[in-house]
């Protein structure tokens, strides 16, 4: 699949004349963009050369380090084809006084989140983008938090270790400094009593615009309620909102809200050195922090060359870990899946016995139960200790596929299981494809695409398993597919087991810090929530320059509103346990 | 299991066959032994630490044992607020406002490092550093998370705390209505209304913000 990337080069750039050059700079590989044609190339792209999946959209502050440098952002785009291949990485720069660049979201529906996102924390305008609003910090927050000349009150220095850390320093506690006690800053002549925050309004008129179309086919004049739900609300998984807009008790419009646990993880990733983001991994996706690590060490590795290149035995552990965290992530999402449907808390007490045992796993080989910290650049940080492969043996090859069978036997046929589940919250391949919903959502549409497959990375080459896939696209769907996969997980740890090779768990010594060369890097692997990407530029220094996450369980939101028009409002609930959302994950 | 409360005063005599049934005891020691046996904490959970106290929850661990597995989602019917994860400047408004609708004796447990002190994120822009800069804290839980066998750890010593309650000499005249914290503001950054003279002092010749004096 890789070689076909040299005859598509030739395509394009041929095809674009002058608006589409090839990206130059060292370690590099994408297409650089003419701004105001972006949306005609990304058109040809999408119609004639089939990347009609768009994985991740994200800027870069490329700010000025030196006198002789230029300043300018820079909006990347990931595309990728839903038949399988590699990437293709577009990029276009624009100024940073006055930012704009054409919103994709027209083309590519999924694009809609990512790019409020580069609004909110770059102040990037997306042309034409159909809701252009802040999206994870709230209205009337003062400044672009992700730019490079932006400091929050906790800033100390640029990057870490911090110099007062280091031996003759002097450590203090920050907030002794802040004349409030308090992480916040305020601006010149700011006045806090006259102050009045308008921070929902934007929100409700949104609720609204998106309605106008539904208004217009109703005959009957009904008045319309707004409801909000979350954040504190025990059916949103966390700390997620969701205003909705209902007639009756039908949804006509939905809006989720987020960045109630927003904590910054980009903005601290790059002040972080490359090994620092590690634990950062960890509390992303907290249910499955394994995969992270994952996705991470190999974005890290791509940058690092021959030098990161893990041992066979790592391989092997890595491949068991992640795919016991798909087990585990998959019975937990059964498990509150049926809580949302009203089983309240029994069906999840099976489940959490069984991802308990697996915890004992991380627990035993990385010493925490949730946090594992375990993947280091070239390997994993400690070998198996005595026992566990066994264990993990006994696990699955006897345990977990008869308990797998037993949450089958209990709940597939169960009656109201099926009524409440099926037809609900339907998204067509098609769409699904369009919103680039990632993982089990994708395959549950019928779209059988999964990154172990269709651009494999690791050794997953070498096992023998199936892509999960399900025609409906629907939350009951939804559902059987995490039963499938959760099978498919065991007939790879079941083969990873018996063929895993003895030696190193690590390449070279277990290093402090790594120093990687300059360049940028895309390491994407199939999470439990789909696909998890982490695109991380490096200019050669100890620290990354960007630091991005494609989070899955983010972009999977996008269609929630898709979704859940024309259903009720029970069965929001139901969808949104159905997308299996972690909040870590969805605000970072 | 924990053992049952020893509910009788010291120095009654009560005859050997009536002790199964007869205990001579202070209203206090009534008080708070139905009180820490039946603790409903609030469902709230907020980052990755509400895992753990699900599965504190769950069946291994079992807050059963502790007369505590009635999570309320409401407020307004839990005793302690278990504030489970990273508090944000966004969710902050809604945690004082969840906290100000507990009826009184509240208890509020900060599990795990963030709501402690902020934790790994403690520098980030939208990260409180610490809840108990907003709301009064009885119990630190340390761990990132926690593991549940330390949030455990964590509710027996609520429970520790309860069983010192003086009903008579500390309890809250009635007659007086609770004062709610004052619940924060989404300006151009949070605002505590507590901080507003401070505020207007510090913006007067330029922007509020940390100053760091310069390391040696």
């Amino acid at each position: 699949m890789t070689e076909m990337a040299p005859a598509q080069e030739g395509t394009l750039e041929a095809r674009f004349p002058g608006v589409v050059t090839h990206d130059e700079r060292k370690g590099y590989e994408g297409y650089i963009v003419q701004l105001d044609k972006l949306t005609e190339v990304a058109q040809v792209l999408r119609d004639d050369l089939g990347y009609d999946f768009l994985s991740s959209v994200t800027a870069v502050d490329y700010l000025a380090q030196k006198e002789d440098e230029e300043s300018y952002f820079e909006v990347v785009y990931h595309l990728y084809k839903s038949t399988g291949g590699s990437a293709l990485v577009l990029a276009v720069q624009t100024p940073r006084d006055n930012p704009a660049v054409p919103s994709l979201t027209p083309l590519y529906p999924g694009a809609e989140f990512q790019e409020r996102e580069a609004f909110d924390l770059y102040g990037i305008d997306f042309t034409d983008h159909p809701d252009m609003r802040r999206i994870l910090m709230w209205e009337g927050f003062e400044g672009f938090p992700m730019r490079k000349d932006w400091k929050e009150p906790y800033f100390e220095e640029d990057v870490k270790p911090f110099a007062n850390r280091w031996p003759g320093g002097q450590v203090y506690r920050i907030e002794d400094h802040n004349p409030v006690g308090k992480n916040n800053q305020y601006p010149q002549g700011f006045d806090p009593e006259s102050w009045s925050p308008a921070i929902e309004d934007a929100l409700y008129d949104s609720l609204r615009r998106s309605n106008a179309e539904y208004d217009e086919i109703e005959d009957l004049d009904t008045e319309q309620v707004i409801v909000n739900l979350g954040p504190q609300h025990p059916s949103t998984h966390g700390v997620f909102r969701m205003a909705v807009l209902m007639d009756g008790e039908t949804i006509v419009a939905l809006k989720p809200v987020m960045g109630y646990l927003h904590r910054n993880h980009e903005k601290i990733g790059e002040r972080n050195t490359f090994l620092h983001n590690m634990p950062f991994t960890d509390r992303l996706d907290y249910i499955t922090s394994l995969s992270n690590n994952f996705g991470y060490a190999l974005a890290v590795e791509k940058l690092m060359g021959a030098k990161g290149v893990p041992t066979e035995r790592a391989e092997y552990i890595r491949v068991i870990m992640a795919e016991l965290t798909r087990i585990s992530s998959h019975l937990w999402a059964i498990g509150f899946l049926l809580n949302d449907l009203g089983a309240f808390f029994t069906p999840s007490l099976y489940a959490i016995e069984e991802r308990e045992l697996l915890l004992d796993i991380f627990e035993a080989t990385t010493g925490s139960r949730m946090m594992n910290n375990y993947f280091r650049f070239g390997g994993v940080a400690r070998d198996f200790p005595e026992g566990v492969l066994e264990r993990i043996g006994e696990l699955v090859t006897e345990r977990l596929p008869r308990k797998v069978d037993e949450l089958d036997r209990y709940l597939t046929n169960n009656e109201i299981v099926r009524t409440r589940c099926e037809g609900i919250g339907v998204l067509s391949p098609d769409e699904a494809i369009e919103y680039s919903m990632a993982g089990p959502m994708l395959r549950a549409s019928g779209v059988p695409y999964d990154v172990r497959r269709a651009d494999p990375y690791s050794i997953y080459e070498q096992f023998d398993f199936d892509v999960a896939v399900r025609y409906h696209g629907d939350v009951y769907d939804r559902y059987l597919i995490r039963l499938d996969e959760i099978r498919q997980s065991i007939r790879i740890v079941q083969q990873a087991v018996e063929r895993i090779p003895d030696g190193d768990f690590l390449t070279g010594k277990n290093p402090y810090q790594v120093r990687v060369p300059a360049g940028e890097a895309f390491g994407r692997v199939e999470g439990p929530k789909g696909e998890i990407g982490f695109y991380v530029v490096s200019n050669g220094k100890a620290n990354p320059w960007r630091y991005h996450v494609r989070a899955p369980s983010f972009i999977n939101l996008t269609a929630l509103e898709k979704m859940c028009i024309g259903s009720k409002v029970a069965d929001v609930v139901v969808v949104l346990g159905s997308v299996d959302i972690i909040l870590g994950e969805v605000d970072r | 299991m924990t053992e049952t409360p020893n509910l009788n005063t010291e120095g009654y005599d009560i005859s050997p066959e009536a002790r199964a049934n007869v205990a001579i005891t202070t209203i206090d020691k009534i008080f708070n032994a139905g009180r820490r046996y039946s603790v409903w904490p609030m469902m709230f959970g907020l980052a990755c630490c509400a895992i753990e106290m699900i599965s504190a929850a769950a069946g291994r661990y079992d807050l059963a044992r502790f007369g505590m597995e009635v999570l309320r989602p409401s407020p307004r019917q839990s005793d302690l607020m278990i504030v489970s994860g990273t508090v944000t400047k966004k969710m902050l408004p809604q945690i004082v406002r969840l906290y100000n609708q507990m009826p009184d004796p509240k208890y509020v447990m900060a599990m795990g490092a963030c709501a402690s002190g902020g934790g790994p994120f403690k520098e980030g822009y939208n990260v409180v550093s610490g809840v108990d800069k907003y709301i009064p804290v009885d119990v630190y839980v340390p761990g990132c998370p926690p593991t549940p066998q330390a949030l455990l750890h964590g509710l027996m010593k609520i429970q520790e705390k309860i069983d010192t309650e003086k009903h008579f000499t500390n309890f809250r005249d009635r007659t007086k209505p609770i004062e709610p914290i004052p619940v924060p503001i989404l300006g151009p950054d949070i605002i505590d209304p507590r901080d507003y003279e401070t505020i207007k002092d510090g913006v007067k010749s330029g922007p509020l913000t940390t100053v760091i004096p310069a390391v040696e």
